[in-house]
């Protein structure tokens, strides 16, 4: 494989939340322009400043970005529309990186936004995938706990991970999300409570759930002269690696697409696991937190159990992981969800933190997981970022 | 007439309990899965340039792009991981949950989601079968590997009709076949053994030994008259869980020749009229039951004639026609209906007929192994099998060589 080109000459900024809403009877039409309005007034920059738009939802049908533009009277001259889901945000991120440093476009507003009607997520589930509706919901109609619980299930086995461990990482991203004055669930979770919780489908109980909700998240990916100019505080690209459809072969999902290509984006990075001051994953479910700190390089494979139990996951612990609550704590907004990890990472490193802030941050982590088309998540990304000097 | 076990008298004011059906959505793909699923083999797709063997359906090979053609594969399998899913939002699998499902190696080299027994643990080897769901879609379930179908499992009795305990309707109990069925049913631990009586009744009914055994009850039916039909389902002590419908009229005869149209014209009446009149009588009996279920027995002959036997031929293709538009009906009221095509058969109605022939007994055993097996089409004996298997490869080719 040929080395790949530096992110030179790009910079990300202006990350926006719109605050989520467990139902919502609007569109996702109007979160997004919600997130659209929020990053106009967080850069001053107008419809006609934004020359690249890439946008991601699941609940815009049956619009895609095409649609998104007229509606909201956009004129980008690049356009992207992705539909990885929780990968969405790391690969807007590569995507329009590349448009702005080749000269495609100078502003590209990414945006995620989706909306939760009384019964949309049934609805979202029953057409998600021609392999879900043919070989996974029949059997049950569980849904993503129950093909998350087969993962988690056999995980636990081979790994010999305790529910205990997947608490500790729910108690502490909930303890994270208490000084997110956004999260939508911020009352105290203990690890009683979280073993206590009623089994959804074993051996994911409550609290290993993500909590459907409406939303949107977004930011600005454009030059660092431009930001400058705007006098808006910016991040770099150090490294990223997308993969999908990694270790078809591999029975059951004990690895993600990250195991394929981490060492290339560490030697990309210049940098390694140990020199990041946030980490910022994809969080459906714990067992998918735990896979990517293996896959991520934060530990190695299969002592993933060990690694949790000595460490700190606080915005002032040993890790600081998921800083605003995650999806877990935070709610998952669709396609949002996706984005969640880019723009917490990125305002935790440019001292913008919803709540409290990591001490010092300058280097953040952040990954994506997206697509349950049949078994488990077929779409991966990560990226590290660093913030402007 | 007395019945095995007493029957709980219902609250005629309760409100009655919706059946739903699993989700029914699928691919065409998955529907080609389905109609060989029908008739109980275990197939999955494997490429004709690779040989390597896929799932879910695909329409391509993703290992090399080849084409897919379907393949009868070894069943064994290894439980990889499980769940119990404990919560739904899809309206069947709610009224039946906790419900176990779980992953599994399957030898012929894919890995796949299937319903589990309940016996079935994590590293066991399994025996995969694929059943058709109360929707009519082909699903996967493991069994214990070396344990043949245990109709005491709860989740392996939604893809199947239990017998025992049941209330079972015999349309035509006067012929050969219809009282093998009784007999067989009953052997079978069903509840009642309803055995429809053609009229006129005969003085040697009073002193059949079959019609007054506990558990079987005879009832006057006509199949060519609804009246009777009405009358002879409101005789049936308790609510109806299964019909089997083996009324037939048989006679030989051609088309320009030999043939004589009262015949025809009352195999009509019997065979094809009386299995619609049948339906609509109790169709909506079943549909209000758990595990209700139709059986039609009907001949090869449906899939291309015998031109000595030319009306009864042609009756019963209308009828395997009429049975055809009465499952997909039925679908989604989660009631299956089975077709059993069958031969010759050992009795008056083919004594010009050389062997092989199929005897009364064996057509009832395959009428229960239908049943508890929740086959959708079977076939019983060589030469039902024959013509089946012939009709499926060419069957423009098969009608012009049947009769040649």
């Amino acid at each position: 494989m040929r080395p790949r080109v530096a992110y030179d000459g790009v910079v990300l900024c202006a990350p926006v939340t719109v605050p989520y809403e467990r139902f919502s009877c609007e569109t996702a039409h109007r979160w997004t322009a919600r997130a659209l309005r929020g990053l106009s007034d967080a850069t001053g920059l107008k419809a006609d400043d934004f020359d690249g738009f890439c946008f991601a939802s699941f609940t815009a049908a049956p619009d895609t970005a095409v649609g998104m533009v007229q509606h909201l009277g956009l004129s980008p001259r690049w356009l992207d529309h992705i539909p990885t889901g929780g990968a969405s945000g790391i690969m807007a991120l590569r995507r329009a990186a590349r448009a702005v440093q080749s000269g495609d476009a100078d502003i590209v507003a990414c945006v995620a936004a989706d909306t939760n009607h009384i019964d949309s997520f049934r609805h979202t589930l029953a057409g998600f995938s021609r392999f879900s509706q043919d070989a996974v919901y029949p059997y049950g109609f569980g849904g993503p706990n129950a093909t998350f619980a087969l993962i988690t299930d056999a995980y636990m086995r081979e790994f010999g991970v305790a529910r205990e461990d997947f608490g500790k990482l729910c108690v502490a991203q909930r303890d994270n999300a208490r000084s997110n004055p956004l999260a939508l669930q911020r009352s105290e979770l203990t690890l009683d409570a979280y073993m206590h919780a009623r089994p959804i489908a074993d051996p994911v109980h409550l609290y290993d759930c993500v909590m459907p909700c409406a939303g949107a998240e977004a930011f600005i990916v454009t030059t660092p002269e431009i930001a400058a100019k705007r006098g808006l505080p910016a991040a770099s690209i150090r490294a990223t690696i997308e993969r999908h459809n990694a270790f078809p072969d591999e029975p059951v999902q004990l690895r993600g697409g990250w195991a394929m290509d981490i060492e290339e984006m560490w030697t990309m990075a210049g940098i390694g696991p140990n020199d990041i001051d946030t980490l910022q994953v994809y969080d459906d479910y714990p067992v998918i937190v735990a896979m990517q700190i293996e896959d991520l390089g934060f530990c190695a494979k299969g002592h993933v159990a060990d690694y949790i139990r000595a460490t700190s996951f606080g915005i002032d612990g040993d890790l600081p992981l998921n800083t605003n609550g995650g999806q877990l704590s935070a709610g998952q907004a669709g396609a949002a969800g996706g984005f969640q990890n880019v723009t917490e990472g990125l305002r935790q490193i440019l001292g913008q933190p919803l709540g409290a802030a990591v001490p010092d941050a300058r280097i953040a982590a952040v990954s994506g997981f997206g697509l349950v088309n049949y078994d488990r998540g077929v779409c991966t990304g990560a990226a590290v970022l660093e913030a402007c000097a | 007439m007395t019945m095995r076990t007493p029957f709980d008298k219902r609250d005629p004011l309760a409100r009655r309990k919706h059946r739903h059906v699993p989700p029914g959505a699928r691919s065409s793909a998955l529907h080609a899965m389905s109609a060989r699923a029908a008739t109980g083999r275990f197939v999955l797709q494997s490429c004709t340039d690779c040989g390597a063997a896929t799932y879910p359906p695909r329409d391509a090979c993703p290992r090399c792009w080849g084409s897919l053609v379907w393949k009868d594969q070894t069943r064994g399998a290894a439980l990889l991981s499980e769940t119990v899913i404990r919560t739904t939002t899809d309206l069947y699998f709610r009224n039946h949950l906790p419900w176990r499902m779980g992953k599994l190696a399957l030898d012929a080299g894919p890995v796949a989601v299937a319903h589990l027994h309940a016996d079935l643990l994590i590293g066991d080897r399994a025996e995969m079968h694929l059943v058709i769901d109360k929707g009519g879609n082909a699903a996967l379930f493991a069994l214990p590997a070396g344990r043949n179908a245990d109709m005491q499992d709860r989740q392996w009795r939604e893809f199947v009709v239990p017998v025992k305990d049941r209330t079972v309707l015999v349309s035509d109990a006067r012929s050969a076949i219809g009282r093998a069925i009784v007999g067989a049913l009953h052997a079978a631990g069903a509840r009642l053994v309803v055995a429809g009586m053609a009229p006129p009744a005969r003085a040697a009914d009073l002193a059949d030994e079959l019609l007054a055994q506990d558990g079987v009850q005879a009832v006057p039916l006509d199949l060519t008259d609804p009246v009777s039909i009405a009358e002879g389902l409101s005789k049936v002590g308790g609510p109806l869980d299964i019909v089997i419908n083996s009324a037939r009229f048989v006679r030989s005869g051609g088309v320009s020749h030999g043939g004589n149209l009262t015949d025809q014209r009352r195999a009509f009446e019997l065979s094809a009229m009386g299995l619609s009149r049948l339906a609509q009588a109790c169709a909506p009996i079943l549909a209000a039951r758990a595990s209700g279920a139709f059986v039609d027995i009907l001949s090869a002959n449906a899939l291309a004639p015998d031109a000595d036997f030319a009306a009864y031929s042609a009756v019963e293709a209308a009828r395997h026609s009429l049975v055809q538009s009465f499952r997909h009906e039925m679908r989604n009221a989660g009631v299956r209906v089975l077709s059993i095509l069958t031969g010759p058969t050992e009795d008056e109605d083919h004594q010009s007929i050389p062997p092989p022939k199929v005897t009364p007994t064996r057509i009832a055993k395959c009428v229960l192994a239908a049943l508890e097996g929740g086959l959708e089409q079977s076939c019983v004996g060589d030469v039902a099998t024959d013509a089946l298997t012939r009709w499926m490869a060419d069957p423009a080719l098969y009608t012009r060589e049947k009769n040649l």
